[in-house]
């Protein structure tokens, strides 16, 4: 099958222009893939939101879904292999006027990048981490990763996966995390909703995006093309409220319990510094050039335009709702 | 040219030691100091011990290879560093927890009961400033004045005088024993 | 690239009795980082200490990461986020940063890396001198790029070399590694910081200029793009990938061969620029001896001692490791008879000296394992044999 692009005429009309690099088009990922979706449910949180896109970096590490820095038109930073956290560390700490995002993958993130994840919970690190969870490495091949469920086939477990699987919002919530979310690429409106509340929370948010890898996990495992994944989201996908982070682990083509698991305040890793040095040093203290009141004022506006964006956001919401867009209203 | 080793057990603050004189020679007596320290398995347990090369122009060799003082506060660096000490040099040593061999002349023996006095000052943790007023009193190495002067900074402020009058105590006993005992210079040192 | 005064937040003006990893650190804040992340490892936790310590009010920010992996990729942030950033290790923790080493030169992000250096391989001796990672640093991340490493014999020169590698670091955006090692890191001596007025610093070259025309990378091989900090809107794009002026990938094999040959050229041809060298009575000398790092302090009393008996022996101390100085060395070569290498490895600079040298005099190794200086006697019998 082949479809004519006028490729031109596309990123001039694209909805999408002033989110992606248009000169990049067409991106490499796989037909079915469910990265764009999380990308497009970015642009639409970042969109809605209002904020000074100058002021958002994206950084990610390697994979399929590590392209993601190269194509978004912001600050972005493509990393080595699992180490878009500290990257992202670094570049918040060095200059905390960003808002700094992770779009990465399962494997990246939890495998070879585990314990930057784990311990950029721990310091409740102001960023949002994004992962495209798809079960397996798709760009070198479909090999089993730290989220593969059990028997699922994979190229480096020919005859079924014996490993015993992470479970990535139970791992990011007893590691600290302040905001925890899961959705599937089928609820993109969902996705875009978790994207905004995290991109307004303060401290370290996690959002994983169950999603299909078609030409690799889906085929290798017989599961039909994307449009079958969607079908399994649709049956076998659901919300669930105050549910234990313990009890939402991922069996084979299992029940997919999704949601805001969690969402809790709780000072930063730069507060927590600024709190210590503080309290240690007096009113001399200065970090980046900036005063104790100067820091405590900003902290002020800033809560104070936190609150402002989730009012709006539930009046938004409540909007839809009442108009029907067909907004799953359990996972809101 | 001098070379000199501090040495005893771990905790007695013999580092202090050699960071203050360094210090007190370097900043305060015009004069160059490189100071250097056992580190790993030597500085465990038994022995330990730190080292000041001392000189009038820039050192280039930073280690000390044949002291001409040692300060010995404990047995175990008696017995390790006593051997290591130049002909006709000086040995200042902790004289309740040291017992030397008979002295046959080889090296000048200073005791000092560094512990006993720190003690009377209220803490036996002051023994290394004892032990240091002892050192610039005896070798004339290193001035009283610099020596204090080095202080801040290397010692709590809280115990600053206290350290101050440790060293003083150190430095009388030290004019004392040389009184006893007048030191042979010459190029032991 | 100009010079401007140092920020005085930074500089304890002043004389210190300071071990070298403390000189380390203070060097660091007075040339203008006031971004720090490391992970402890002996002999060089004392910088982090020390960084820690004064970065509050120097209004720079400290952090301790979960290893060295993570370290070094966030200087990689913090360099794009707009600050001058550096970290300290020790071979365990050199090995673990290779990766990133890696990511720093081919996205040409400006950092200082101390290595002081521990005996190996592996865990090895970690509380005792040597000079064993100096072929690591140059060669020990994949693929083909170059990087500038100076070593210091003093406390003092830890305090000015890291100020210099800063400078180097931000004129070439490139990783600028301070070669240090036990002895020097743990020894303490008067190390004099001046007025900060008086220390000159190289600012990052901040691009000026339509915000649509802006380039992160040019490949000329002779000069750096400047930069841009996240931000300020230019909606950057690095990546470790190829690329292309913009930062974008750009998979073609030209466009590599563009890329290395740019990484390895902006340093070789600024060579002479960059690199510094202490030479003594080296005109007319039979016998020269290259050293670097605390080898130099035990090297000029073997020299010294040479000189007593009658050989005509000249000392060239290595201030800039990488580039080496293979120019100076061929040249050198011509015209004494043989140059002598000691060094606290199983020879690893002697190979550049004999590559340099190309046969045109003798090369002797004086190797030493790591755990300990040389006996001047070793060095001085090295001459003695040499010279006939």
């Amino acid at each position: 099958m082949s479809i004519e692009v006028n490729i031109d005429k596309f990123r001039a009309e694209s909805p999408m222009t002033d989110f992606l690099r248009m000169e990049r088009m067409p991106h490499i990922w796989c037909p079915g893939c469910g990265i764009g979706t999380v990308v497009n449910s970015f642009a639409e949180a970042v969109k809605k939101s209002g904020m000074d896109m100058d002021k958002l970096a994206v950084i990610s590490g390697i994979g399929c879904t590590g392209r993601v820095a190269g194509y978004v038109n912001f600050d972005s930073i493509h990393t080595t292999h699992g180490r878009a956290i500290p990257v992202a560390t670094g570049l918040k700490l060095a200059n905390p006027e960003m808002k700094v995002v992770v779009v990465s993958g399962d494997g990246d993130l939890t495998g070879i990048g585990g314990n930057h994840f784990i311990h950029a919970a721990r310091r409740n690190m102001d960023i949002m981490v994004i992962c495209v969870n798809n079960f397996t490495y798709g760009m070198t091949g479909g090999q089993v990763t730290p989220t593969t469920p059990q028997t699922a086939n994979a190229s480096t477990t020919p005859y079924g996966n014996y490993e015993y699987p992470f479970s990535l919002p139970f791992l990011a919530d007893a590691c600290g995390a302040t905001y925890v979310a899961r959705w599937t690429s089928l609820h993109a409106r969902n996705i875009t909703k978790s994207i905004r509340e995290a991109l307004n929370h303060k401290g370290f948010s996690f959002i994983e995006v169950i999603a299909p890898c078609t030409t690799l996990y889906q085929r290798r495992n017989r599961l039909g093309d994307g449009l079958d994944a969607l079908e399994y989201y649709k049956e076998e996908a659901g919300v669930e409220k105050d549910v234990d982070t313990r009890e939402v682990g991922i069996d084979f083509q299992g029940d997919i319990v999704m949601g805001r698991f969690v969402n809790q305040e709780k000072p930063t890793y730069e507060e927590a510094v600024n709190e210590r040095y503080a309290n240690v040093l007096g009113d001399d203290y200065q970090l980046y050039g900036m005063s104790k009141p100067e820091r405590e004022e900003k902290a002020k506006r800033e809560a104070e335009e936190r609150a402002k964006v989730q009012a709006l956001m539930e009046d938004e919401e409540a909007q839809m709702m009442a108009e029907d867009m067909g907004v799953d209203e359990e996972g809101l | 040219m001098h070379e000199v080793r501090f040495s005893g057990f771990g905790g007695q603050g013999i580092v202090r030691c050699a960071l203050i004189t360094g210090k007190a020679l370097s900043m305060y007596d015009d004069k160059f100091a490189t100071m250097t320290q056992s580190f790993g398995p030597e500085a465990r347990g038994g022995a330990c011990s730190s080292q000041l090369v001392v000189s009038e122009s820039r050192i280039l060799y930073p280690y000390v290879t044949l002291p001409g003082v040692l300060i010995a506060l404990s047995q175990d660096s008696y017995t390790t560093y006593e051997p290591k000490l130049k002909d006709g040099g000086v040995l200042i040593y902790e004289a309740d927890l040291v017992t030397p061999k008979e002295d046959d002349g080889r090296v000048q023996m200073y005791p000092a009961p560094v512990t006993r006095f720190a003690e009377e000052l209220g803490n036996r943790l002051f023994a290394n400033l004892v032990t240091l007023g002892c050192f610039s009193a005896i070798t004339k190495i290193v001035t009283p004045e610099a020596m204090k002067k080095a202080l801040p900074g290397l010692v709590p402020d809280r115990f600053l005088e206290v350290n101050k009058k440790a060293f003083d105590k150190g430095y009388a006993y030290g004019l004392e024993s040389l009184e006893k005992k007048p030191l042979v210079t010459g190029d032991a040192q | 690239m100009r010079k401007t005064a140092a920020d005085p937040k930074g500089v304890l003006e002043g004389s210190h009795f300071l071990d070298g990893d403390h000189a380390i650190a203070e060097g660091a804040l007075a040339a203008g980082c006031r971004f720090f992340a490391g992970y402890p490892i002996t002999p060089s936790t004392e910088t982090a200490e020390r960084f820690a310590e004064r970065c509050p009010a120097a209004g720079g920010m400290f952090i301790q990461m979960e290893d060295e992996i993570a370290s070094i990729a966030a200087l990689v942030g913090g360099a794009w986020g707009g600050q001058k950033v550096m970290t300290v290790t020790s071979g365990p923790g050199l090995s673990l940063m290779m990766e990133n080493l890696g990511l720093a030169v081919m996205t040409e992000t400006p950092m200082v890396i101390a290595d002081v250096q521990r005996a190996g391989p592996s865990t090895g001796l970690p509380t005792l001198p040597a000079q064993q990672d100096m072929m690591q640093i140059r060669w020990g991340s994949h693929g083909d790029y170059r990087i500038i490493a100076l070593c210091p014999d003093s406390p003092q020169e830890c305090f000015d070399l890291t100020v210099e590698a800063f400078n180097l670091s931000e004129t070439y955006r490139v990783p600028v590694f301070i070669m240090a090692d036990e002895t020097v890191g743990h020894m303490h001596e008067k190390v004099v910081i001046p007025p900060a007025g008086e220390i000159g610093v190289v600012e990052r070259n901040w691009y000026e200029g339509p915000k649509a025309d802006y380039r992160p990378y040019q490949f000329t091989g002779k000069d750096v793009a400047p930069m841009v900090k996240a931000g300020d809107g230019y909606r950057f794009h690095i990546t470790g990938l190829t690329h292309d002026e913009r930062g974008y990938p750009h998979l073609t094999v030209d466009q590599n061969e563009k890329v290395v040959t740019h990484l390895i050229e902006k340093i070789d041809s600024n060579a002479d620029k960059i690199i510094q060298l202490d030479e003594s009575e080296v005109d007319g000398a039979d016998v020269v001896v290259v050293s670097y790092g605390i080898t130099s302090r035990i090297v000029s009393r073997a020299v010294q001692l040479a000189r007593e008996a009658g050989i005509k022996t000249g000392s060239m101390r290595l201030i800039t490791i990488w580039p080496f100085a293979e120019k100076r060395i061929e040249e050198l070569a011509g015209k004494v008879k043989a140059i002598v290498v000691p060094e606290i490895n199983y020879g690893q600079m002697v190979r550049e000296v004999e590559r340099s040298a190309a046969g045109r005099c003798k090369v002797v190794s004086v190797p030493h394992c790591g755990g300990a200086v040389h006996d001047p006697e070793v060095i001085l019998d090295a001459i003695k044999e040499a010279s006939k």
